[in-house]
């Protein structure tokens, strides 16, 4: 038994630097041997010789569960897809997020993984807006002002925030309660907190401040870096969201990119609104006019409000003059693909693909020989690899099967009859 | 190696015969195939590590019509004509002929706005791409180019958008040279979107010069020439329910579908307006049960 075995076994919490270890007289390749057994990742094939772990096929494995438990949830219920959302990113940067036990420090991770999650969230959802809270000596402070573009942001996360003093969970809730306040009511209101402490430090009763986050039907979540806490198990059962703790670099990172697609929408907490908006035409190259965001003349590159005729400089905005939201209109498309999903592929053995009349075994849209089990589209039923069909249902939404058939109006009502 | 001037062309080439047969440009289909194959061998002469990829859109399928990196269409030969040439000609008929079966048991099609399968061949074009960059930390550039006529199907809308964005994401520039009378806003936005070039020559008799002279360079070198900029991109939207082109609409704030007038339901989502879900929801059994 070793120095940091033993340590474990005792209970202490000891973070175990780079530093400690190497005083120990251990290095980096003695911990391979013991922490990682890397020799258990080997396998032996028929003949006994050494191959190594064919991760392809476990990937595709769990792509499929995935899946398939994503299609089980959505047909099921029926939820609707809550698509403008307000998001409020609440970061702990008490004392404890100086901790190291996520390497550099919690928060460095935190930092840069928030960055990516801004990112794949504005990707995902572009007319929606994300605000930043920090949590600092016990006091809630707003970093970025609601807002959809991501730049601003992430340069607001880049700066150097130190971290100190406790963690008051009632504060950043009723700072974010007030300013989710003042919303629209189609927008979905939601929370997402980072919390790193292991006490909340409140000025009053937190219970009713969650009752009070309730009624304003915010959706909060928690994604907890040290352990499970009674509060923030409450709070995120009272309001709806989810609470997970992340139990390393890793867990951390896939749990927050859990949040950035749409959540299930609950029906009650949202009013169905039509919205006027505006699609602007880009100004033509070399047209001159004064923005209506900066108030100095621009040449070219710009969008014209198709009410009041005001250069704007980007988009998504709301023209400053007449109000109207203007968008364009691939930002909403971007969304488009959660409306009418692709249904998930079926999977084909090499057996079947043998049985088929399918007369040169490749896959019909990268044209790759089909080897090992391949997959089917229900409706189109054209073959695909593995690989394809992960790319079609993660990234491309479209079957190219069956956008490369023509479908005739009668043909159409009647598959859906 | 690979240097970084070497590309992959996947064309997408438009047979759409309701396009082709209707057109009062000074281009009939044949010129338009000719200008483009020698259009095609001036790539490959350019660099031998130059790859192409031809995919045919036409009006009831699409297909692979040649693969440069495939044993099986490697062309050699002396003939008249040189092997390129009659490979993909001999190739396209084929396809033109099976398109045209399929298409055997459709009436009553209006002939003036039949648009061609783009969404189709967009789709398999990216699938071929994500295979490529699977292949190894070597592969060419790649890009694609949509040698486009027909007009834009508004039915493919949303398939096409879907398309785009994941070439956005991918990082695969939709060039287009497009053949036909009116401009293509699903082209101009892919082009904008991807960062490609869009083009709708003046004078197509000289088709050849403007794919040689914009489309030929690979990607790295494109930072070096003035190219073609666009006039002003339609970023305009299409209503769900007539498919017309609106600049102010309305949008459903539960499913996003775009509206020209004030509706009280939305026809995508079924959400009422003006009332939160739930209510609305139990509206509907409610009334179900009552009648």
């Amino acid at each position: 038994m070793n120095n940091s075995e033993k340590k474990r076994m005792n209970g202490e919490a000891e973070e175990e630097n780079e530093e400690d270890v190497e005083d120990e007289g251990r290095d980096a390749w003695e911990r391979t041997y013991t922490d990682e057994r890397s020799w258990e990742a080997l396998e032996e094939d028929e003949s006994g010789l050494l191959q190594p772990i064919d991760n392809k096929a476990i990937y595709h494995s769990q792509y499929r569960r995935r899946l398939q438990s994503l299609s089980a949830t959505s047909a099921a219920s029926r939820i609707q897809k809550g698509l403008i959302r307000f998001l409020c990113v609440v970061v702990d940067l008490s004392k404890a997020a100086g901790e190291m036990d996520f390497k550099p420090s919690r928060m460095a991770v935190i930092a840069k993984h928030v960055e990516a999650f801004i990112r794949e969230f504005f990707d995902q959802n572009p007319l929606s807006q994300i605000g930043l809270v920090i949590i600092k000596d016990g006091v809630a402070q707003s970093l970025t002002e609601l807002g959809g573009s991501p730049e601003a942001h992430i340069k607001a996360l880049m700066v150097k925030l130190g971290c100190a003093g406790d963690s008051s969970l009632q504060n950043a809730l009723e700072l974010v309660h007030d300013t989710l306040h003042k919303i629209p009511s189609y927008g979905h209101r939601e929370v997402l907190i980072l919390y790193s402490a292991l006490s909340t430090c409140d000025p009053g009763d937190i219970m009713e401040t969650i009752q009070k986050c309730k009624k304003a039907k915010l959706r909060c979540s928690v994604i907890g870096l040290s352990a499970e806490m009674f509060v923030c198990k409450h709070l995120c059962q009272e309001t709806g969201g989810s609470y997970m703790v992340a139990l390393d670099e890793g867990h951390f990172k896939e749990l927050l990119l859990e949040h950035a697609p749409p959540p299930p929408a609950l029906a009650e907490f949202a009013i169905a609104n039509l919205i006027k908006m505006g699609f602007p035409q880009r100004a033509a190259e070399g047209s001159i006019a004064i923005c209506s965001c900066h108030r100095e003349a621009k040449v070219g590159e710009g969008y014209i409000c198709p009410r009041c005729k005001a250069r704007v400089c980007e988009l998504p905005t709301e023209c400053r003059f007449c109000g109207l939201t203007l968008v364009s209109s691939p930002h909403l498309a971007r969304s488009y693909h959660h409306l009418f999903p692709i249904e998930p592929f079926t999977e084909v053995s090499a057996r079947q693909l043998e049985l088929s009349r399918v007369a040169s075994k490749t896959c019909f849209s990268c044209r790759e020989s089909l080897l090992t089990p391949g997959a089917a589209c229900t409706k189109c039923k054209q073959y695909f690899c593995l690989d394809c069909d992960i790319y079609i249902h993660e990234s491309l939404h479209n079957c190219p099967g069956c956008e490369s058939r023509r479908i005739t109006p009668a043909a159409a009502s009647a598959t859906m009859s | 190696s690979f240097s970084d001037d070497v590309s992959l062309l996947v064309v997408l080439i438009d047979t759409n015969p309701f396009f082709w047969s209707t057109s009062s440009s000074s281009l009939n289909f044949h010129q338009f195939v000719s200008h483009v194959l020698v259009f095609l061998d001036l790539i490959v002469r350019l660099s031998q590590l130059n790859q192409i990829v031809v995919i045919a859109t036409g009006h009831n399928t699409c297909d692979y019509i040649y693969d440069s990196s495939l044993d099986t269409d490697q062309v050699t030969g002396e003939g008249e004509l040189p092997a390129l040439y009659s490979f993909v000609l001999q190739r396209l008929e084929e396809f033109v002929n099976k398109d045209e079966k399929l298409g055997a048991k459709q009436e009553g099609l209006s002939e003036k706005r039949a648009s061609s399968l783009l969404s189709g061949s967009l789709s398999m074009a990216l699938c071929y791409i994500q295979r490529v960059f699977r292949s190894g930390p070597l592969h060419p550039q790649p890009r694609i180019l949509c040698l486009q006529g027909s007009p834009d199907g508004s039915e493919q809308y949303v398939s096409i958008m879907n398309a785009i964005f994941s070439a956005q994401r991918s990082m695969v520039p939709i060039d287009c040279c497009y053949v036909g009378s009116h401009n293509s806003a699903f082209l101009q936005q892919a082009s904008y979107i991807t960062g490609g070039v869009y083009v709708k020559p003046q004078h197509l008799e000289g088709l050849y010069q403007y794919l040689a002279t914009v489309f030929a360079v690979d990607l790295h070198s494109r930072s070096f020439l003035q190219l073609p900029r666009p006039a002003g991109v339609d970023f305009r939207a299409s209503c769900f329910c007539h498919k017309t082109t609106i600049d102010m609409g309305y949008v459903c704030s539960v499913c996003l579908s775009i509206f020209c007038k004030h509706h009280d339901k939305c026809s995508t989502c079924g959400s009422v307006f003006g009332k939160a879900q739930l209510d609305a929801a139990s509206d509907r059994k409610r009334k179900a049960s009552e009648s």
